[in-house]
């Protein structure tokens, strides 16, 4: 069988996580082997995931770690009178 | 599904047995991950700060109560959502009850955009500052259901069953909303990508 675009579209998302089964993805492979379109399509979509897991893309707040771990130590502080952390002995 | 590592296990079990301050160990690791949680579920910078501070307290309150049978980075981010949830309803008023009813419509076009010059595009394009904020900006306005997907899987790079746990969905539903926004995301930044990308060296240049 031979796939059109619009059928490779279709599984780009799982044929990058590596979740198509071996027979589809071979015949995606071969698709991409002479189709242009298809191949731009999976470097675009592949890059824009990697942008997204880089730190740089996505900041926290400056300041955020600090004010959580004294919030947290402040917590800590309140909960050594007691016993330990609830729910369990 | 996996265990948690053990030297994590053994620092919840130290925890919980009286050595609280290891929680401040325990938790680093997570926490930019609480923090964009909150943040695909309330959009807004102070109100996900907040939440991720609430959700960390819970998490400590609650230790004891985790069991180890799910992970402990899926155990926090359920943790996260409903935090993010129970914020979002409040700013919303108590009568909104469809936030989370939303469901996958079948109509909609996420078909990707073509483009055939991407390749030409030096991986340095991806530096850039603009693209960065672009995406920012488009994943932003990702329709919850898919935003929420897409925070965990590709930025969080929880895998399938963890954020399908962690939504409370099938993963089936995780793969098709994923799919959904990683296609909206590619036709939102080819524009962007095209107008900024330097001009075609021709078909064959690199062949060459």
């Amino acid at each position: 069988m031979k796939l059109d675009c619009k059928h490779v579209w279709e599984h780009i998302s799982e044929y990058i996580d590596k979740t198509v089964d071996a027979e589809l993805r071979k015949e995606i492979d071969l698709h991409l082997e002479h189709c242009e379109i298809c191949s731009a399509i999976l470097d675009s979509t592949r890059n824009i995931l990697i942008l997204t897991a880089d730190d740089r893309t996505f900041e926290l707040p400056v300041g955020y770690s600090k004010r959580l771990h004294e919030r947290l130590k402040d917590e800590i502080e309140k909960t050594k009178q007691e016993p330990p952390v609830s729910g369990q002995k | 599904m996996q265990m948690i590592d053990t030297n994590e296990a053994g620092q919840i079990a130290r925890i919980v047995a009286g050595e609280k301050e290891l929680f401040h160990e325990l938790i680093r690791p997570y926490q930019r991950m609480v923090y964009l949680t909150l943040f695909a579920i309330v959009k807004n910078e102070t109100e996900a700060e907040d939440g991720a501070q609430e959700t960390v307290i819970s998490a400590y309150r609650h230790l004891a109560s985790f069991r180890g049978d799910a992970k402990f980075s899926t155990w926090l981010t359920t943790i996260a959502i409903n935090e993010g949830r129970k914020r979002l309803r409040k700013a919303k008023g108590a009568a909104e009850n469809s936030i989370e009813e939303e469901e996958e419509s079948h109509e909609g076009d996420y078909t990707p955009a073509p483009l055939t010059d991407w390749r030409e595009i030096p991986l340095e394009a991806l530096e850039r500052k603009e693209l960065r904020e672009a995406l920012r900006v488009a994943v932003a306005e990702l329709p919850d259901i898919y935003r929420q997907v897409f925070v965990l899987r590709d930025l969080e790079e929880q895998n399938i069953e963890e954020t399908a746990q962690a939504l409370g969905i099938n993963p089936g539903a995780v793969k098709v909303r994923l799919h959904r926004a990683r296609m909206m995301l590619q036709k939102r930044l080819v524009p962007f990508l095209k107008t900024t990308a330097p001009a075609r060296r021709g078909f064959f240049g690199r062949a060459l």
